[in-house]
């Protein structure tokens, strides 16, 4: 970590032309751009980069996958080893016991295959498939996010600018999707499409599709976001520099993406995380209960579902992924405060974001 | 105060109407779901699969179908697909099982929330305040399945210390009643341990710097005195909100995860089975249960939230 910011050689403080001594710690703040100091901010936060780094050694482990499967356990996610026996420390072992019960974790007894043991009556290497089920749930996650995101901007800036019939319209679809209980919304959704696929004009995704739980999850979650949006461009659209852009002649487009968007941009950040937090924590919800992932593909959720069956004879199979999910997170949200901290030490979002709706139906006199 | 319930009452029949058609169209607008194939079995013959669309009135225009569904709900006579038992029956059935598992868990989460987020504000930077914030982070992330079965592990495999999900009526026996959802309250209870406590630290840390607290030092009142009856008692009052919003979603079908992994027979382990066995009546009538206690709750949060705060005047909308 960078020790003190503003002493560094080349970046005096102060005002360099008048020769003036670098001025202290935290004084050249001016000219500096809010995205700099936020930048400066977060440095100084060790807790929150410790979370990131642990978040960014979960992707490279996910990356590394095929890398992983070829080259180390030699073989595949979906491969099984019912029949065969392995060689543990000069001890040969049988992948499944007759009584149906898969090995354990041998580490590197046996070079690496069966990292994390074998994960039941399939005999499937749960290190692989650790990696790739990481895979699919980070997947889904961030593409759901991404939608979640999407959606909510569009749909907060719309309803917030234009107000009227069409806030009117946007906000009671929104009251509707807000009033479905979202983890039997994401079941139905889920069990529905998962039998028939899913067909709108040009675009056909089969029933095992992966982005069958990325659609629901990021439609499920787009009101938690877009009313705070919605809510902050009511208060912005009041203020001066829109009204300058009217004057000026600028269009609603123009106003919307031009002087709206980049002022909610911090809000959007610190969402983005909670977003792909909260979506992974969905998926693997709905692959637990049989509505998300659907096989061949399998996620960390899947995993879990699979293990839970075999609980009390490897509990292994379902506390590695479940821990797994948890450190994600776990992460995202510590990174994700720390954030929050950083571009905006007094907002209140994150607590928003849960409320949702909580804002009461009456006026503060 | 007439008017709000009246407004609210319409909204609220209206959010139930919308949501009862969204779920009807999940399932019969996506294709290849055809419910008759569905009931009548993988090889049925054709005329099976005509005879079962006639018996269940699903040759019917969809309107037509979805009023009779609506009305066989409300009159309680709807008839599941798959187990030909009655939906309305079973939902009262469980909601028993879901009302003791939320109840319970609320219990714990308030008591242990309202505490930790206390001790944390109190104790705001030091030991305490950073050891209950990582608590409370780790408490939000764990996915409630992995608490479910490291606790199932533990202590009624390892240990043998609970019994091993089941439900028993607390009329029954209410020592059992408890025993057995110890665990099941403690997984529901742990997230929003976490949340709570954060907000309330929030909250409360906001409160002090307001300047009642500091009229309330300057009358001479004691430290305690200070932060229970002045910061305490005004930063509860999103935390009230929060929860009636956080109960209402409980009962009405958050709390389906841990019904479904301690195997308890709520309503939201029936969800869970219909859905999976895609028998569109229990789905339907959950949902509309579900939404219901969430419109509810939404209610009965404003009202109550303009009793504590009378500076909100119901009915004036912010718009």
């Amino acid at each position: 970590m960078a020790s003190e910011p503003y002493a560094e050689p080349g970046l005096p403080g102060g005002n360099p032309e008048a020769g003036f001594p670098p001025a202290p710690a935290g004084v050249r703040t001016a000219g500096r751009s809010p995205w700099y100091l936020a930048y400066r901010r977060l440095l100084r936060n060790r807790v929150a980069l410790f979370f990131l780094a642990v978040f960014v050694l979960i992707v490279v482990f996910v990356l590394a996958a095929p890398l992983w499967a070829s080259d180390v356990a030699h073989t595949g996610p979906n491969k099984t080893h019912t029949l065969e026996k392995i060689e543990v420390n000069g001890e040969i072992k049988e992948v499944v016991e007759p009584s149906g019960k898969p090995i354990g974790p041998v580490w590197f007894g046996a070079d690496g295959k069966f990292f994390l043991g074998a994960d039941g009556h399939l005999g499937r290497d749960e290190m692989v498939r650790l990696m790739y089920g990481g895979r699919t749930s980070l997947e889904i996650a961030l593409a759901a996010a991404l939608i979640t995101t999407l959606l909510a901007v569009v749909l907060g800036l719309m309803a917030g600018f234009y107000g009227g019939r069409i806030d009117t319209i946007i906000s009671r679809v929104m009251d509707v999707l807000w009033s479905f209980p979202v983890v039997l919304l994401g079941i139905a959704l889920g069990t529905a499409l998962a039998v028939g696929g899913l067909k709108i004009g040009p675009l056909e995704l089969s029933g095992t599709s992966l982005w069958i739980p990325i659609l629901i999850i990021g439609v499920v979650y787009t009101p938690y976001m877009s009313r705070p949006i919605r809510g902050e461009v009511l208060s912005l659209r009041k203020k001066e520099f829109v009204e300058a852009a009217v004057a000026q002649g600028a269009g609603p487009l123009r106003i919307m993406f031009v002087e709206l968007l980049p002022n909610l941009l911090s809000t959007i950040v610190v969402f983005f995380f909670l977003n792909v937090a909260n979506s992974m924590l969905l998926e693997s919800m709905l692959s637990f209960l049989g509505a998300g992932v659907q096989p061949p593909n399998s996620s960390w959720g899947t995993m879990i579902s699979d293990g839970f069956d075999l609980l009390y004879s490897s509990p292994v199979l379902t506390i590695i992924p479940g821990v797994m999910i948890l450190l994600t997170i776990l992460s995202l949200n510590v990174f994700g405060d720390g954030l929050r901290d950083a571009l905006d030490p007094k907002s209140k979002v994150r607590l928003e974001a849960h409320l949702g709706k909580a804002e009461p139906e009456g006026t503060a006199v | 105060m007439a008017r709000f319930l009246v407004r609210r009452l319409v909204g609220m029949v209206l959010v139930l109407f919308a949501v009862s058609v969204i779920v009807f169209g999940i399932f019969n607008v996506i294709p290849n779901s055809n419910p008759a194939q569905g009931i009548a079995g993988k090889n049925a013959t054709p005329t099976l699969v005509k005879q079962v669309e006639k018996e269940f009135g699903l040759d019917k225009p969809l309107p037509e179908q979805y009023f009779t569904q609506m009305k066989l709900i409300f009159t309680g006579e709807l008839i599941s697909y798959n187990s030909r038992i009655n939906v309305d029956d079973r939902i009262v059935e469980g909601i028993p099982v879901t009302v003791s598992l939320c109840v319970g868990a609320a219990v714990l989460w308030m008591f242990f929330g309202i505490l930790f987020g206390y001790l944390s504000a109190t104790r705001q930077g030091r030991f305490t305040d950073r050891a209950l914030s990582i608590l409370a982070l780790t408490g939000i992330s764990t996915p409630v399945f992995l608490l479910a079965s490291v606790l199932l592990f533990l202590f009624t495999y390892k240990l043998e210390i609970f019994p091993n999900g089941d439900y028993v009526g607390i009329t029954e026996d209410p020592l059992e009643w408890a025993n057995h959802l110890i665990l099941p309250w403690i997984t529901l209870a742990v997230l929003y341990v976490g949340f709570y406590s954060r907000v309330l630290r929030s909250n409360m840390l906001d409160a002090m710097n307001e300047d009642y607290v500091r009229t309330a030092r300057a009358k001479g009142l004691s430290e305690r005195q200070v932060t229970t009856r002045h910061v305490l008692r005004n930063s509860l009052i999103p935390i009230v909100t929060l929860f009636g919003l956080d109960f209402g979603a409980l009962v009405g079908g958050t709390a389906l995860v841990t019904e479904s992994t301690f195997n308890l027979p709520g309503v939201g382990q029936y969800a869970a089975e219909s859905a999976s066995g895609l028998d569109l009546p229990p789905i339907m009538a959950i949902t509309i249960f579900g939404a219901f206690f969430i419109v509810l709750f939404n209610v009965i949060v404003d009202v109550v939230y303009a009793y504590l705060d009378p500076r909100i005047k119901l009915g004036e909308s912010a718009q």
